[in-house]
């Protein structure tokens, strides 16, 4: 049905109708509206059988699901940022152990500074966490998503991440087709456990392993996320089939088959590219776009085989490594391995700096030159950073960087954008 | 062509559902709408922004409203701490929220850079007070934002405030009533302007 709604609502709405049952989170801030309207379901008796677990922190949430998960139950839960860090430790478990737990994560920057606003630092931070990473581009996908990714976790026996940009989808009213229980029952099966945790079948979950097979349980997790990238694209593809609409899959590609620059981008940045991307055609500029669905697994193949004729490449993302630089930009460049094609890094949107057509313009311009750097950093206030690095050479006690650039700035007023 | 809104007033106001209510509104009618707030630590009292996008095929970008076609001011006291203005293209629409003129508000010049039939006041606090009991202009300002610029009709913006606010009580009914009342103010107003253009008008 569809229906104009608020991006958490509709993904609530999608996670109820894959039946979880247990929804486990901790309510607090950084949350939203998708743990609040499941939390409304299951106490008005719409979501049943389901028990909703409120737990004390983020790490006791994925705690939760870890035991839930292994005890045979369909289990979800939901978080973002620091939220995500301070789960890290039972991220990594729920991935090693091969929990098919799904998560929603409203990706918002890491402090700090202390941010609350959107990039993509918290899905880098848990990137080698060996959990299944999606990334929706619109609200529609980020449901479509959510379907899919119990059946991928639960045939793979793997823990699954859908990625939505938080703020900019999460609290977005949009259109959104919502599809009916009948045909989310017809698409996902019921949850058949790989390992399961029975008293009447005694097993434990969890072992110490030494050096003497670690490598060897990695490398069956590696082999896991293998089998998914076939599995990705095949769901994606019954997905189709059942619903009548392309969502998920290991990439998106647009007007890129003639194009001499590709632009690279995850998530729902990749919408504001297309439309650019559109104006720039008219001016006759041959340029297209490849938008990462799956980034773990790395669809290796596909994006070398996307990029296999353009003269360069442009990758715009949202999260850095400090003292290196791009992290996809790493991936699309180790898939490019051995063919020429230059790779240039685009950092954009950090910790919520709207990216709009107008700066992407002038940097996918330079790029069609040939003249795009290696690495980019998008609006940067280069007099703002000049000042503080004269500050600091000028002085020992400069102090913190953050409040002497927030006192150069003046005061922040509800800048618009 | 996208039609583009940017709303602002202060946080208790019901700016961000202002938006949604105008999203849902024009979805009634079958067009696509993006609405979404500026996204900022939400206090009652500071400054909100929210967006509006209406189209006839599906809105993709996700940057904030830079150019906006319309601006609706829930609270007329932003003018001397944002830049509400900026971007708003010559032909653009502005409603605001405010029992002032636009010269006691200090912003007669405004009628310089756009055009005066398209710039508009509404007392929307004072109909939702009388209406409602509550004096919260969103869902009131929509009524008057489909009589000045047409791009939603105010049976759909009727519909929008009933499907948020349900059609058990007294809320929805009250505040359609008052988006009515400010619908027909914005029109009675607009026939005024339209005579004084007329009145104006260089003979032919």
């Amino acid at each position: 049905m569809l229906r104009q709604i608020e991006g958490s609502r509709a993904v609530a709405q999608a996670v109820a109708l894959c039946r979880p049952e247990v929804v486990c989170a901790y309510p607090i801030s950084p949350q939203t509206h998708i743990i609040e309207a499941l939390g409304a379901l299951v106490k008005a008796g719409d979501l049943s059988p389901c028990e909703f677990i409120n737990v004390e922190s983020e790490f006791a949430a994925m705690s939760v699901a870890i035991g839930a998960s292994a005890a045979g139950a369909r289990s979800f839960t939901a978080t973002s940022s620091q939220g995500l860090l301070f789960m890290m430790e039972a991220v990594y478990n729920a991935g090693g152990l091969g929990l098919p737990i799904v998560m929603t994560l409203a990706n918002r920057a890491i402090g700090a500074p202390i941010n609350i606003w959107n990039d993509h630092s918290d899905a880098m931070a848990v990137r080698d966490a060996g959990w299944v990473q999606l990334f929706a581009e619109t609200n529609q996908e980020a449901v479509d998503l959510h379907i899919q990714a119990f059946r991928l976790a639960e045939e793979l026996s793997l823990p699954v991440m859908v990625c939505m940009d938080g703020f900019i989808l999460t609290h977005a009213s949009e259109r959104v087709d919502l599809p009916t229980q009948e045909q989310v029952d017809a698409y996902l099966p019921p949850f058949e456990p790989r390992q399961l945790l029975d008293p009447d079948e005694p097993v434990s979950i969890g072992a110490m392993v030494g050096p003497e097979a670690f490598e060897e349980v990695r490398f069956i997790a590696h082999t896991r996320h293998q089998q998914g990238l076939v599995r990705i694209g095949e769901l994606a593809g019954e997905f189709a089939e059942a619903f009548g609409r392309v969502s998920g899959g290991l990439v998106h590609q647009y007007r890129s088959a003639d194009a001499d620059t590709v632009v690279v981008a995850l998530g729902s940045v990749l919408g504001t590219i297309k439309d650019l991307v559109d104006s720039l055609r008219e001016q006759g500029m041959r340029i297209g776009v490849l938008g990462i669905t799956s980034f773990r697994p790395f669809p290796i193949d596909a994006v070398r085989a996307a990029l296999a004729n353009t003269r360069r490449v442009v990758v715009v993302e949202k999260a850095f490594s400090v003292g290196f630089g791009g992290v996809l930009s790493t991936d699309v460049a180790m898939a490019l391995t051995g063919m020429t094609v230059p790779v240039a890094t685009v950092v954009a949107g950090l910790g919520g700096r709207p990216i709009t057509k107008a700066s992407l313009r002038t940097v996918f311009e330079c790029a069609d030159r040939g003249e795009l750097e290696r690495l980019t950093f998008l609006d940067l206030n280069r007099d703002l950073v000049e000042g503080e690095l004269e500050r600091m050479a000028r002085t020992r006690r400069s102090g913190p960087s953050a409040e002497n650039i927030l006192r150069d700035l003046g005061t922040v007023a509800s800048g618009i954008g | 062509m996208v039609f583009e809104v940017r709303i602002h007033g202060r946080g208790g106001q019901g700016v961000v559902t202002a938006a949604e209510l105008l999203a849902v509104a024009a979805f009634e009618e079958g067009r696509w709408a993006q609405a979404f707030p500026s996204f900022g630590s939400e206090r009652t009292g500071a400054p909100v922004v929210s967006y509006c996008r209406l189209d006839e095929r599906e809105i993709r970008t996700r940057e904030p409203v830079v150019t906006p076609d319309a601006l609706i001011v829930l609270d007329p006291t932003l003018m001397h701490q944002v830049d509400l203005f900026s971007g708003l293209s010559r032909e653009g629409f502005v409603l605001i929220n405010t029992t002032r003129t636009f010269g006691d508000l200090g912003i007669g010049t405004l009628f310089e850079q756009f055009r005066r039939d398209r710039l508009l006041t509404v007392p929307a606090s004072e109909m939702a007070q009388r209406h409602t009991g509550r004096p919260l202009p969103n869902a009131v300002l929509l009524g008057g934002f489909a009589a000045l610029t047409a791009e939603v009709s105010i049976g759909a913006v009727a519909q929008a405030i009933k499907d948020r606010f349900g059609t058990e009580g007294s809320v929805a009914e009250h505040n359609v009533a008052a988006a009515g009342e400010a619908y027909a103010y914005v029109r009675h107003e607009m026939s005024g302007h339209q005579w004084e253009l007329m009145l104006n008008a260089p003979a032919d």
